[in-house]
């Protein structure tokens, strides 16, 4: 019990352990997040259909993800699922479900947003030349809308990042659960939560760089 | 080549147009000139189905439009222009006119592009092939957008005030292309308030108003003489 020192040892002896946590973390971003990024695709592309049917399920997606927080999606997931399969099931699994749905419900709205933002014209010269509605989407509209969507797409990459810190609740262990963990082993929780905090702080600053380079490399065209 | 019988459309309350009759032959310029919110472009983009009509038939080329089942036939058969060229920002200028052949026509790659530097070449555009729709004056975009048009070899083209959003200087580089295609023989229905172009390049005026067509003939007919008191008052303004 030593007030408020910092005791730097302890720390040092928590990075390799927390660095490990750090590509858990990475990892599971990326995945909710490349998986979210189908989804959002599919859904944002139904919320502007002309099919009611379609609009509606998509609407109701977004609408109860958006509505809904990922805490409580977590646990839905983690504990309702197994009651409907009947068997338990994997908190990796959980944890990447879990993100992905959430993940795709925000980027849904990105991709909606950037599909709106260009011109109706751009619709209207595509298929006045015959090509269809999915061509034209594909090869005119999605290639404009995608330079569009960087920023934005960015920053749910760095929110994801920071919400997957929620999935230690099942005990899933990436950085935070690994500092959870840590702490009860050595009692130093100021250190280690400290050290937690600068590792996702590396993550996200890193990732917003790469994301105004990207920017900037397709502003050019 | 087009005929357009009994013709409606509106949206929602709003009647913009009220039973149309035209027919449009082989070979034939027809200017449709009329007064803002008369429901002339309304027309062409029902001939393509870009709006859909509330009533009436319309065929090309003896296919008849029948919703979105030959929507597509219909489209590649037809061109169109748009007043704001509606060019595709990311592509380059060869791009835009080889996207819809290749993908459209299954042309090969290699035809496609033989086809569109010809085109290029016909519009006086061979040295921008490279270049990207923004980096082209007004004037050169619409060239561009007409080259698109004509890469699908299409049996008629339309031109929604292909002019309109253009600069005067523009203007004529535009006209020139369009009457070098008018004398090829391209079936061309045409949207415009250039009438100059109309008098010397039109076979038929047609005077659109209120969502009817209130007058059509001869465009020397039409400009010194017309029979209607509507046609004459719009002329007298214009002109």
């Amino acid at each position: 019990m030593s007030g408020v020192e910092l005791n730097f040892n302890i720390i040092l002896n928590a990075f390799p352990l927390l660095l490990q946590g750090a590509g858990i973390t990475i990892q599971i971003t990326a995945m909710s997040v490349g998986f979210g990024l189908l989804i959002g695709m599919l859904v944002g592309v139904a919320r502007l259909s002309d099919m009611k049917i379609v609009k509606y399920l998509a609407n109701l997606y977004v609408d109860f993800i958006r509505g809904t927080p990922l805490l409580v999606q977590i646990f839905l997931v983690y504990f309702a699922l197994p009651l409907l399969t009947g068997s338990r099931i994997d908190p990796f699994l959980a944890a990447i479900a879990a993100c992905s749905i959430n993940s795709g419900a925000y980027i849904a709205e990105i991709f909606r947003a950037g599909i709106q933002s260009i011109d109706k014209g751009q619709m209207e010269a595509g298929r006045s030349l015959g090509l269809s509605w999915f061509q034209t989407m594909r090869y005119v509209i999605m290639p404009q809308a995608f330079k569009r969507i960087i920023p934005p797409l960015g920053n749910e990459f760095i929110a994801m990042l920071k919400d997957s810190s929620l999935v230690s609740v099942i005990g899933f262990e990436e950085l935070t659960r690994r500092g959870q963990l840590i702490i009860a082993r050595t009692y130093a929780s100021f250190e280690i939560w400290l050290a937690v905090a600068f590792i996702y702080l590396i993550m996200t600053f890193t990732i917003s760089r790469f994301v105004a380079y990207l920017e900037r490399r397709y502003q050019t065209k | 080549m087009i005929k357009i019988a009994n013709l409606c459309k509106s949206f929602g309350s709003l009647e913009v147009l009220n039973g149309i009759n035209l027919e449009i032959a082989e070979r034939e310029v027809v200017v449709i000139i009329g007064p803002s919110g008369s429901g002339k472009s309304t027309i062409l983009r029902c001939i393509n189905y870009l709006e859909e009509p509330t009533s009436g038939t319309i065929s090309v080329g003896g296919i008849a439009l029948s919703g979105e089942s030959n929507i597509n036939v219909i489209r590649r058969e037809v061109g169109m222009v748009f007043q704001r060229f509606n060019l595709f920002p990311h592509m380059t200028v060869l791009d835009n006119l080889m996207l819809a052949p290749q993908k459209v026509r299954n042309l090969p790659k290699e035809e496609a592009r033989t086809v569109a530097l010809a085109l290029l070449e016909k519009v006086g555009l061979a040295d921008k092939a490279g270049a990207y729709p923004d980096q082209l004056s007004g004037g050169q975009q619409q060239r561009v957008a007409i080259a698109r048009a004509l890469a699908m070899k299409p049996k008629a083209l339309l031109f929604d005030e292909p002019t309109s959003a253009l600069d005067p200087e523009m203007i004529k580089e535009v006209l020139d292309v369009m009457k070098a295609l008018a004398q090829e023989g391209m079936t061309m229905v045409v949207v415009t308030h250039e009438m100059g172009f109309a008098r010397e390049v039109g076979d038929r005026v047609v005077f659109v108003d209120g969502g009817r067509i209130v007058e059509e003939g001869d465009p020397e007919e039409i400009f010194s003489n017309a029979k209607e008191e509507r046609t004459r008052s719009f002329l007298s303004k214009i002109l």
